[in-house]
């Protein structure tokens, strides 16, 4: 499984993001599955990766919660939903296990 | 440079979403003015947001003024823009003004540097406060504990334990 965490540095949440991400492979006994860090700097670079705002995080290429038709790509800070209803700079834990057992139940299917 | 605690606030001259024209001398009078630079967009200022409204509101019997300031690049930003301001208050309930720092000077004047980030001021217009709401975007319990600390100082005259805390949120989006 490849899981990539795309950021910027305008965001204090990334840690926090990050933290999240290995918190929740580890609660699916994932904890061995690499976690890959990519800085977005620019305007260009995040065109090129059709970001929406940090963090941005990939399973497999595919966006954790797909882009809302309002989201601008750019520079920016993510707005994500709880589950609750608030709003949070990172996803709510339960999305990001929900995705993560998909796609690690998708490679067990493939192997 | 950034305002500090002690220092008299510089004033402003800002239009809100309705076109009134605001600024902080014109509260002659107040015992306490709150500067809170915020924005459309950010996760941080709108976990935020219905705590400082809350604040605004229980604090306007006491006399106190909120002020709430959008200084991003509404360019690079168009969810910042004057008509998206204009939006969201229209279908929000606002109990303070949304003002538009279209030139980015009032955030430049101050030293702001994210949002949300507050700024108390006393009845001379000086710095008492400066910082986040509260230690924790993500907990609404925490009512903006930081904030009411530092306007229930202002207003009893009494000693600020904890004058300056450190904003926490998404930085202002400057233009080029």
């Amino acid at each position: 499984m490849n899981v990539e965490v795309l950021w910027w540095e305008g965001c204090p949440s990334t840690e926090k993001a990050r933290a999240a991400v290995e918190e929740a492979l580890s609660d699916l006994g994932l904890d061995g599955t690499p976690v890959r860090m990519r800085e977005i700097r620019t305007d260009g670079a995040a065109r090129d990766a059709g970001f929406v705002g940090s963090p941005t995080i990939l399973i497999d290429g595919v966006d954790l919660v797909p882009a809302a038709g309002e989201e601008q790509i750019g520079l920016s800070c993510r707005v994500y939903q709880q589950r609750d209803g608030r709003v949070s700079p990172i996803p709510d834990p339960d999305d990001l296990r929900e995705a993560l057992r998909g796609a690690a139940e998708r490679e067990e299917v493939n192997r | 440079m950034s305002l500090t605690i002690g220092q008299v606030a510089p004033d402003f001259s800002l239009l809100d979403t309705a076109g009134r024209k605001w600024s902080v001398a014109s509260y002659d009078g107040a015992p306490a003015t709150v500067v809170v630079f915020t924005c459309n967009h950010c996760p941080y200022a709108l976990a935020w947001h219905d705590r400082i409204v809350d604040v605004a509101r229980e604090y306007a019997a006491r006399g106190v003024r909120v002020l709430a300031v959008n200084s991003n690049d509404a360019d690079r930003y168009p969810r910042d823009s004057l008509d998206a301001m204009k939006d969201r208050v229209a279908k929000e309930d606002w109990p303070m003004p949304y003002l538009h720092d279209a030139t980015q000077e009032v955030a430049r004047a101050y030293g702001a540097t994210v949002t949300p980030d507050v700024f108390v001021l006393d009845a001379e217009d000086r710095l008492r406060y400066r910082g986040a709401p509260d230690a924790d975007y993500d907990n609404p319990g925490e009512r903006a504990e930081w904030l009411r600390e530092a306007l229930d100082s202002v207003l009893d005259g009494s000693i600020l334990e904890r004058p300056e805390t450190k904003p926490v949120g998404c930085s202002i989006k400057w233009k080029a």
